[in-house]
């Protein structure tokens, strides 16, 4: 990856003036005219929805009854003792229903599809977690769901296919360019852009043209708002770091936006390095990318010298992306978001480090924060409190890593 | 080809630049983008094909292309280059009016052509708002969705496209979906332009240049055949 842009500097041209569709430079609404229109309507329809009482208590009822928020905060007294400090808390995510904090935005997204008379629904999936969050809100408000699955991780995420097709929802292969989700994006794209007169486009992370990387930002920030209230009710004062992978960047900015004025509260996303930043084959956009603009927006992305996307590669599926949020681009250049990434091999070390100590397994995408704090970042706990968003469970990664171990589970799908 | 094109009555050529992820493409036109990419096809080797072509022929050329490519190259001395091989237009699928008039100055700065697009989900107001910036031609785009050869024309095109013209200026040409004679011919009597990618794409891959020139040949009899 080379980095000779500077970020600023995005081929030696001023981005437009900051906007509300920006984070600084970041973001935009870099689509085809087609999807115009359904922007601007998307938009308004957001907008009206934030004004009105009657959304909010609809989505605050579907949180708490439906998906059984809030989420508690756990304190891993065991995994203090592997770091070698504390406290340490986790921000259970994993514990919502579908196993992973994606249903809080597509619980979100589904109420506004149903308010702008939207009864065909479509997303795009890289390790099915959202796919299945969207199924089951679609189930829930009986809406038509197609989930675009690039073929790689329908492969090395069998159990999720099955569970959204129980669901209800039709999961469709894709089997071009790099058949991750990358190419499960550009797909849901080209069928937005199809039938977008019908059709609903939940996008499952902060990425996207706007108002996508702001909505989703929003019903995602339950996670920060919910764990800053509850730290402070146990710690009596904010945590010194709140720690969260990065892959497109939903969980991260769901966990910090409600930190991000607290000016003394350090927040680290970590990516995936894959096999090594060095190597090429990693997903660390933040780390090692250039700003360039994919799927409607300008943010850090993994490209050639050519402009061309580079292929992102990691043990991961949902990390597995080669751009992230623009409103983390936008943090990263502040300096408020820290960036640290970690290979494949140490989150899969974490994945097992955090099931022997808590008796939780957590999804291979959240342990890559796991190993940043078991590793490099241990020293995060020697200023205060550390605040980890365990953003999911790791059930569905249980036969992926069997497969790479050389093991087979009795009775797996996969 | 781009001599085939011109040879067999095309009065505009578009010239693609491939880049990875062609999410307004169907799968023709994403197939040969992959394929031009894996045969080493770039920017720079582009706008080479664009400067052999303008040392023999007069033909108008668009550049095609998605943002990120020509971003990453530099815009401004993309659009120099761009000039300079002889291109009179650029379109950028990914670059909306209004998106970015940061971008869309330096286009016009440097003296090309800023082709915009309409679609069927544009409102009128739209229409006027991306007509009062454009240049060159307006692109109308047939009907919602991706590039790609289909077997019918909407009913409502030649509605829409008369409704158009009354609002703006420039010619009107119309693409997306558009592979045969009668096709073109139906097009042709609402619209100043008939625009043809994966069609002519389709008929290169099954017979090469010669097949391709034979295809745009019907197309162009097709369009040019009195109406009775």
């Amino acid at each position: 990856m080379g980095n000779e842009l500077e970020s600023d500097d995005v081929g030696g041209i001023p981005f437009a003036p900051p906007s509300p569709s920006r984070f600084g430079k970041f973001g935009g609404q870099y689509v085809p005219e087609t999807l115009i229109a359904a922007l601007d309507e998307l938009e308004e329809a957001y907008r009206e929805s934030q004004e009105d009482a009657g959304f909010h208590a609809e989505f605050e009822d579907l949180l708490r009854d439906f998906v059984g928020r809030p989420s508690p905060l756990f304190r891993a007294r065991r995994l203090e003792e592997a770091v070698g400090g504390g406290p340490i808390y986790l921000k259970r995510e994993d514990l919502n229903h579908t196993g992973a904090h994606k249903i809080n935005n597509t619980i979100g997204q589904t109420l506004l599809a149903r308010r702008m008379g939207k009864r065909r629904i479509i997303a795009e999936t890289g390790a099915g977690q959202h796919g299945v969050a969207t199924a089951t809100a679609c189930a829930l408000f009986d809406l038509e769901c197609v989930v675009y699955m690039g073929e790689e991780d329908v492969e090395r995420q069998a159990l999720n296919v099955f569970r959204m097709e129980l669901l209800g929802a039709r999961v469709v292969p894709v089997e071009s360019g790099t058949r991750t989700l990358k190419d499960a994006t550009n797909e849901a794209i080209r069928d937005w852009v199809t039938n977008v007169e019908t059709t609903h486009y939940i996008i499952g992370s902060v990425v996207g043209p706007s108002p996508f990387p702001r909505m989703v930002r929003d019903f995602q920030s339950v996670i920060g708002r919910e764990a800053r209230e509850q730290i402070l009710e146990k710690e009596g004062r904010l945590p010194a770091a709140v720690l969260a992978c990065v892959g497109g960047g939903s969980n991260a900015m769901g966990a910090f936006h409600a930190f991000v004025g607290d000016r003394d509260v350090r927040l680290v996303g970590v990516e995936a390095a894959g096999e090594g930043l060095e190597s090429g084959r990693h997903s660390a956009s933040l780390s090692a990318g250039t700003p360039g603009v994919l799927h409607g927006s300008l943010s850090y992305l993994l490209q050639d010298e050519d402009g061309q996307v580079a292929p992102a590669h990691s043990v991961s599926a949902g990390l597995d992306y080669p751009g992230v949020g623009p409103e983390l681009s936008f943090l990263r250049d502040e300096g408020r978001v820290s960036y640290a990434s970690v290979t494949d091999d140490k989150a899969l070390e974490a994945f097992h480090r955090l099931s022997e100590l808590e008796g939780i397994i957590p999804a291979l995408e959240t342990a890559h924060a796991l190993a940043y704090l078991l590793g490099e970042g241990r020293d995060e706990v020697r200023n205060g409190a550390v605040l980890l968003c365990l953003s999911g469970r790791g059930d569905k990664d249980v036969a992926h890593v069997a497969r790479l171990e050389g093991r087979r589970p009795a009775g797996s799908l996969a | 080809m781009m001599h085939a094109a011109a040879e067999a009555g095309a009065d505009i050529l578009e010239l693609g630049i491939p880049f990875s992820d062609p999410l307004a493409d169907g799968p023709t036109i994403q197939k040969a983008t992959f394929e031009a990419l894996e045969k080493g096809m770039s920017v720079r080797g582009a706008l080479e094909i664009l400067q052999d072509f303008r040392r023999e022929r007069r033909t108008p050329v668009v550049l095609f292309t998605y943002l990120n490519p020509v971003l990453h190259f530099g815009l401004e001395s993309f659009v120099e280059a761009a000039r300079e091989a002889g291109a009179e237009g650029i379109l950028l699928t990914d670059l909306p009016a209004g998106a970015d008039g940061a971008l869309e100055e330096v286009v016009r700065a440097g003296g090309l052509d800023l082709i915009r697009l309409l679609a069927p989900t544009s409102s009128p107001a739209r229409i006027e708002a991306v007509s009062r910036g454009a240049s060159g031609f307006l692109y109308y785009i047939s009907r919602t969705g991706v590039t790609g050869a289909r077997t019918e024309i909407r009913e409502d095109l030649g509605h829409e496209v008369r409704s158009i013209r009354e609002r703006v200026d420039l010619p009107v040409a119309v693409g997306f979906g558009i592979s045969s004679p009668e096709q073109a011919a139906l097009v042709a009597e609402v619209a100043d332009g008939v625009v043809v990618g994966s069609a002519l794409v389709e008929a290169l891959g099954r017979g090469g240049v010669e097949a391709g020139k034979a295809f745009l040949e019907s197309l162009r009899r097709g369009m040019d055949a009195p109406r009775g």
